[in-house]
């Protein structure tokens, strides 16, 4: 769902930026475009940062912030402009429920993480050594390495060349 | 039979599917004892590989017991034969097998024209793995076909459980050859990125094949505990710089040698260029997210290597190639040519070197896979490894 959400922001941003008179007149919000233009900004971020972060829900909770300066915008709009009402209001019903979907998705999205927490395991006994760590060090040295696999002498330094001869 | 059938995007239901034939001389057939899921399936599970069908059988690591051999494989496998199969299927034959480069067998991948387009050649045919390499159908089933079977098996002996040598098919040897492509030297630091089953198995080859220090990046608590049981020091990436940590432990100078065991889902927390990443594979203008790959690039030390047996499925951005050039840096990655190795890791299970079964975290019957998918995928419940038994 977050994922969708981060979709949706990226597309409602880029109608905002791109076409904010059309927007403004379907939101019943004549005359406001710059912020409108805002907004759209305001909105591709937080999509592309949904999409792309791996812990969404801070950038989840981020648009329920935006949801409500956009409620908050289109409110004024009904005062300002009595004969556009009809539209306001309804952009307003659909603001609020989509700040409702927000609303749920982040608080989702905090419990998701909490569950990983508590399912952590310990395994520092699983050392995959019947005989123990220290023995296995270099315990398979002896078996050649292909030749197509091999760094070539010339890469090698000094050092390691008689480091090499030694522990053979 | 049944079997783990992809459908879509994180959707693998186990259904009846019909039993499979011989369908070639050189064919066998096997009941399936144990099966794995790898970290490779969650790349089909999550469907960044392009190439699957609905309908497709998953499932590339898969041992049991030989139950039908055709004709021209009966000088090789008898029926009740005990056989690992490698998730590379090989002729044995061609150029390309003859000089063990078993992974890119020229004969084996029966789409051979999809794998020209889209790689500009050939790979081998792979069990469970796209019609890129063949649709063969997989392993998380009760029964498996296996083509070219007098070559494509690993016999191995009665006396071991399947918990010890299931990984031969895949893992184990995809850890062996991530270190053993380095060709790592007694005074070598190696860094695995990725502490993952194959990544778990590469810190134990570079330990076996004699690393100075062994340096393992991961951001998981329980598979950086194992790692460190592994005998590695661990880095955990979402806690600290990972270029930072690793010049610190090699005196400025970066590791010679950088492993790549993490694939085309990289995580990166904070950083730009991941961002950057997600975004365009979510709006499908690339592939693979190749953040550890930068990584490795940037802090290898010069004249170094970086193996990467991690899988990537098409087109990378943004990589630094001229630290590569610059620093000149060798590349060695592939699938695994799994028989070119297993002779060698066989006598290392047999003589009680290494205990692969370490890494296994959930053993569940055959009709939980789809929900071990989810529950391997997501790093729920401690999950590392999962068997599954028909
Ligand atoms: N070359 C081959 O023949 C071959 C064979 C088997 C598997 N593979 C590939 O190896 C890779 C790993 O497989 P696996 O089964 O271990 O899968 P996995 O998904 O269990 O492990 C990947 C690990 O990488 C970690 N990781 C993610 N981002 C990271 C980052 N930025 N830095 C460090 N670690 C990071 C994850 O936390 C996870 O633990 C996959 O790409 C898989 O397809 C290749
Ligand atoms: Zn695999
Ligand atoms: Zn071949």
């Amino acid at each position: 769902m977050a994922k969708g959400l981060g979709y949706l922001s990226i597309a409602l941003g880029a109608a905002e930026l791109l076409a904010p008179r059309a927007m403004c007149r379907a939101a019943g919000l004549n005359g406001m475009e710059p912020l409108v233009r805002s907004y759209g900004a305001r909105e591709i971020a937080t999509g592309v940062a949904i999409l792309t972060s791996h812990n969404r829900a801070p950038w989840i909770w981020g648009r329920v912030a935006g949801d409500m300066a956009d409620i908050a915008t289109v409110a004024t709009g009904i005062r300002q402009n009595g004969e556009k009402t009809t539209n306001a209001i309804l952009t307003l019903a659909a603001l609020a429920a989509v700040t409702a979907v927000d609303v749920m998705c982040a608080s989702g999205l905090e419990s998701e993480k909490g569950n990983r927490k508590t399912a952590v395991a310990d395994y520092s006994d699983r050392s995959g050594f019947p005989g123990g760590l220290q023995a296995a060090r270099g315990a398979a040295r002896h078996l050649k390495i292909p030749a197509d696999m091999k760094t070539p002498e010339i890469l090698k330094t000094p050092e390691m060349s008689s480091s090499a001869q030694a522990a053979s | 039979m049944r079997a783990l059938v992809w459908h879509g995007t994180a959707d693998i239901r186990c259904e009846r599917v019909p039993d499979p034939e011989i369908e070639d001389d050189r064919d066998a057939i096997i009941k399936v004892t144990s099966c794995a899921i790898c970290g490779s399936d969650l790349h089909l599970f999550d469907h960044f590989m392009p190439g699957m069908k609905s309908g497709d059988i998953m499932g590339h690591e898969t041992m049991g017991e030989v139950v039908e051999v055709g004709s021209a494989a009966k000088s090789a496998l008898k029926v009740g034969d005990r056989v690992v199969i490698p998730f590379t299927i090989i002729c044995g034959e061609c150029e390309q097998c003859k000089r063990g480069n078993f992974s890119v067998c020229e004969r084996s991948n029966r789409n051979k024209n999809l794998g020209d387009k889209v790689f500009g050649h050939t790979t081998a045919g792979l069990f469970g793995y796209t019609h890129l390499t063949g649709g063969y159908a997989g392993g998380q089933a009760e029964y498996l076909r296996v083509p070219f079977a007098d070559k494509t098996h690993i016999k191995v002996p009665d006396s071991i459980p399947d918990e010890k040598l299931l990984f031969l098919s895949d893992i184990f040897p995809t850890g062996w050859q991530g270190a053993a492509q380095c060709d790592i030297q007694p005074t070598d630091t190696v860094a695995i990125w990725g502490c993952g089953p194959v990544g778990q198995m590469t810190i134990r080859s570079a330990i076996l094949l004699g690393a100075k220090q062994v340096i393992a990046i991961d951001r998981l608590p329980e598979r950086l505990s194992m790692a460190e049981a592994g005998g590695a020091i661990t880095i955990n990436f979402e806690e600290e710089s990972v270029i930072d940590r690793l010049n610190e432990l090699t005196g400025g100078k970066g590791p010679e040698k950088c492993i790549d065991a993490v694939g085309l889902e990289a995580h990166a927390t904070g950083s730009i260029d991941s961002m950057y990443d997600r975004a365009k594979q979510a709006m499908m203008l690339e592939t693979d997210r190749p953040h550890v790959l930068r990584e490795m690039m940037y802090v290898c030390r010069p004249a170094g290597v970086l193996s990467i047996p991690g899988v990537y499925g098409g087109l990378l951005d943004k990589i630094p190639l001229g630290a590569v050039m610059n620093k000149g840096l060798t590349i060695r990655t592939g699938q695994t040519h799994v028989n070119r190795w297993t002779d060698d890791l066989l006598t290392l299970v047999v003589e009680n070197q290494i205990d692969p079964s370490f890494v296994i975290t959930h053993t569940e019957p055959l009709e939980r896979g789809p929900e071990m998918y989810k529950t391997f995928r997501d790093k729920q419940d401690g999950c590392v490894k999962v068997v599954l038994k028909p």
